[in-house]
């Protein structure tokens, strides 16, 4: 069996989830050469045949030329798996791959059970397994869902790789995220608002516990989004990675996307009127209520000592 | 200018799942069903575009049984001129290349300028119907956008990258776009609203008119996760559950000390 795995680079930078990528081709037994669009001045550390397209001359991601570079090393190479992490750039260039072999694809894959496939169903609260029906087949994994214990050693053997496709998309440049403001990953406790606090005026709730325990408050991204609470503040993939000693999760129902950015805190207490809310598994305490009531009764007890 | 919106319909993520009885999706028995939330964006940003332009016509397609008009009917309520329903009620056993060809299928000779999905669906969440469109019609795809803005024939898009950065990119259309979170702010149907569009045309097209290829994959079944975290769930009156909860910071943390 023989994978094929697709490593990122971004903005003159190797992304160290090509890690994942061979944390899962471990696991599934195969045989791994991988691709990558980027530099041989920072190549992974990988035991196999890496072809490698220069970034320089290629440019920032563009769908079709990267494509065409993938389906000529695919020719090369007839892997039975080629595997891209599920981010920005795996969910788009994924499925132009599939479409043009005709393959089955499976997107953020999080486990390999019995050999096949299984994937979050509605907001992980469910999964799904999955089979596919040819041949080859183009997944992508959830990003953490596979590490490896150890990093990874070894030179790969490079073969170089190069395109005159050009497509009909063109890059004109990267913006930053709106930056500035607070740093919440210095904060030692952080109350974060959900889309379960309802409407903007129960920020405040969510603000007046924060400054009872001395923290910062953050926000889920709808609540980001519906201009509630500035970006500044939002955790997550899109916002901030923080891991502070207490968080506390209030109405929201924990989406890998929002996970990603706090499950690394010391101690996750979470609010919410659904039990089953997949934040629950990360929380140490998931208390069941509304949180418009609980939370001032809560604040209220912080403050009376 | 012709725009096509698809969307799709899907139940409530707060609402308590079964496995049904095949063991291979969700009982729809009891479920509270709305418009997948990243179709709301993609909605939205096909209105703003025709009142910006001033002109143009909006379809909105989704396939699936009947009910599925109830987030047609939204989207119409939201300004969309027209509806395509395409019937399908054995939707459960399509997989998304099957759904990108028959909107394919449909869209081919259209000529659609603009063609929005949602970036993913809420339930499934393959994230792969709005690309393979694109591929399956020859049409250039940005998928993730953040920021729309057409001017002429030519669209620039933001597309929002892990950490909130964005790649500004430059296509001229035909083209097709997959709606992020956060793209615009979808509109809430007004009544005036919501009765002129019981009066827009709604045109239902039996999907074995669209369907001609076969699956590429099969969902072998649908479980439960094991429940790892094994924390403490409270449940109770409000007051204790303070209580209680302030006594747990005081054990387990150093926040209140
Ligand atoms: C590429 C990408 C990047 C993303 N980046 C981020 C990111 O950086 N950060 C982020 O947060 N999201 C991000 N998301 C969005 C993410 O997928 C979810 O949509 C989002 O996290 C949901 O926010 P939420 O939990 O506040 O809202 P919901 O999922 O709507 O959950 C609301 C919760 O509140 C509970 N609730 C309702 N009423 C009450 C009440 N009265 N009291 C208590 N509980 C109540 C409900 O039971 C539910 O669990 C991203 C998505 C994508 C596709
Ligand atoms: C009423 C209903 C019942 C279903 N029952 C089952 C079932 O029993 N078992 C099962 O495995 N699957 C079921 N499905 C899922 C269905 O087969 C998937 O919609 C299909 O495979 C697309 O995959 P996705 O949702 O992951 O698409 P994604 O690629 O994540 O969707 C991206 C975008 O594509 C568009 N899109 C997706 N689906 C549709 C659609 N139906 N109509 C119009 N536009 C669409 C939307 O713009 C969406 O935002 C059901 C779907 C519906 C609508």
């Amino acid at each position: 069996m023989k994978a094929l795995l697709v490593a990122e680079y971004r903005d003159g930078q190797l992304l160290g989830s090509y890690q994942e990528l061979i944390g899962f081709a471990r696991q599934l037994g195969a045989d791994c050469s991988m691709f990558l669009v980027g530099s041989g001045s920072a190549l992974p550390a990988f035991e196999g045949t890496l072809y490698l397209a220069d970034a320089a001359q290629v440019g920032d991601y563009n769908p079709d030329v990267h494509k065409q570079l993938l389906l000529s090393v695919i020719e090369q190479e007839q892997p039975d798996y080629i595997v891209f992490l599920h981010s920005s750039y795996g969910w788009d260039l994924a499925p132009r791959v599939a479409c043009s072999l005709k393959a089955s694809q499976i997107s953020e894959v999080v486990e390999i059970k019995d050999g096949t496939m299984v994937v979050p169903v509605c907001n992980a609260k469910l999964r799904r397994q999955v089979t596919p029906n040819t041949q080859v087949t183009v997944l992508t994994l959830q990003a953490g869902a596979f590490g490896l214990a150890e990093p990874p050693t070894g030179s790969p053997e490079v073969k170089e790789v190069s395109t005159d496709a050009v497509g009909p998309i063109t890059f004109t440049g990267y913006e930053a995220a709106e930056a500035g403001g607070v740093d919440l990953s210095k904060s030692e406790v952080i109350v974060s608002a959900g889309r379960g606090v309802g409407k903007p005026e129960n920020v405040s709730i969510i603000e007046d516990l924060a400054s009872a325990l001395g923290g910062d408050y953050g926000a889920s991204r709808p609540v980001v989004d519906s201009e509630w609470v500035e970006h500044n503040r939002q955790v997550g993939t899109t916002g901030q990675t923080v891991a502070p000693k207490l968080y506390v999760a209030c109405g929201i129902s924990g989406a890998i996307q929002h996970l990603a950015g706090m499950k690394k805190s010391e101690f996750i207490v979470a609010v919410n009127t659904d039990k089953d809310a997949p934040i629950g598994e990360v929380a140490d305490v998931l208390v069941v209520a509304d949180l418009k009531q609980f939370i001032p009764a809560l604040t209220e007890k912080i403050k009376g000592g | 200018m012709k725009i096509l919106v698809c969307i799709k319909q899907v139940p409530d993520m707060e609402s308590k799942f079964k496995v049904d009885a095949a063991g291979t999706w969700y009982d729809n028995a009891d479920l509270a069903w709305r418009m997948n939330e990243y179709d709301e964006y993609a909605v939205e940003q096909a209105v703003q575009l025709k009142e910006q332009a001033g002109e143009g016509d909006i379809t909105v397609l989704s396939i699936g049984p009947d009910k599925v008009k109830e987030a047609m009917k939204k989207a119409l309520a939201m300004g969309c001129d027209r509806g395509v329903h395409v019937s399908d009620d054995a939707v459960s056993s399509k997989e998304p290349y099957q759904i990108a060809s028959i909107i394919a299928a449909f869209a081919g000779d259209k000529g659609f300028d603009v063609i929005f999905t949602g970036l993913q669906s809420q339930d499934r969440g393959s994230g792969q119907v709005g690309v393979l469109v694109g591929e399956l019609l020859g049409l250039p795809s940005v998928t993730t956008v953040v920021d729309f803005n057409m001017e002429g024939d030519s669209v620039t898009a933001k597309r929002e990258l892990e950490g909130g950065i964005r790649a500004v990119v430059k296509v001229a259309t035909p083209a097709l776009f997959t709606c992020q979170l956060g793209l615009n702010t979808p509109r809430y149907p007004t009544l005036p609203n919501i009765m002129k569009a019981k009066k827009k045309e709604l045109l239902t097209i039996p999907v074995a008119d669209l369907l001609d290829v076969d699956p590429r994959q099969q969902t072998a079944a649908l479980f439960f996760p094991e429940k790892k975290g094994g924390g403490l769930v409270l449940e109770g009156e409000v007051g204790d559950l303070a209580d209680q909860l302030v006594q747990i910071l005081k054990e387990k943390t150093t926040v209140l000390s």
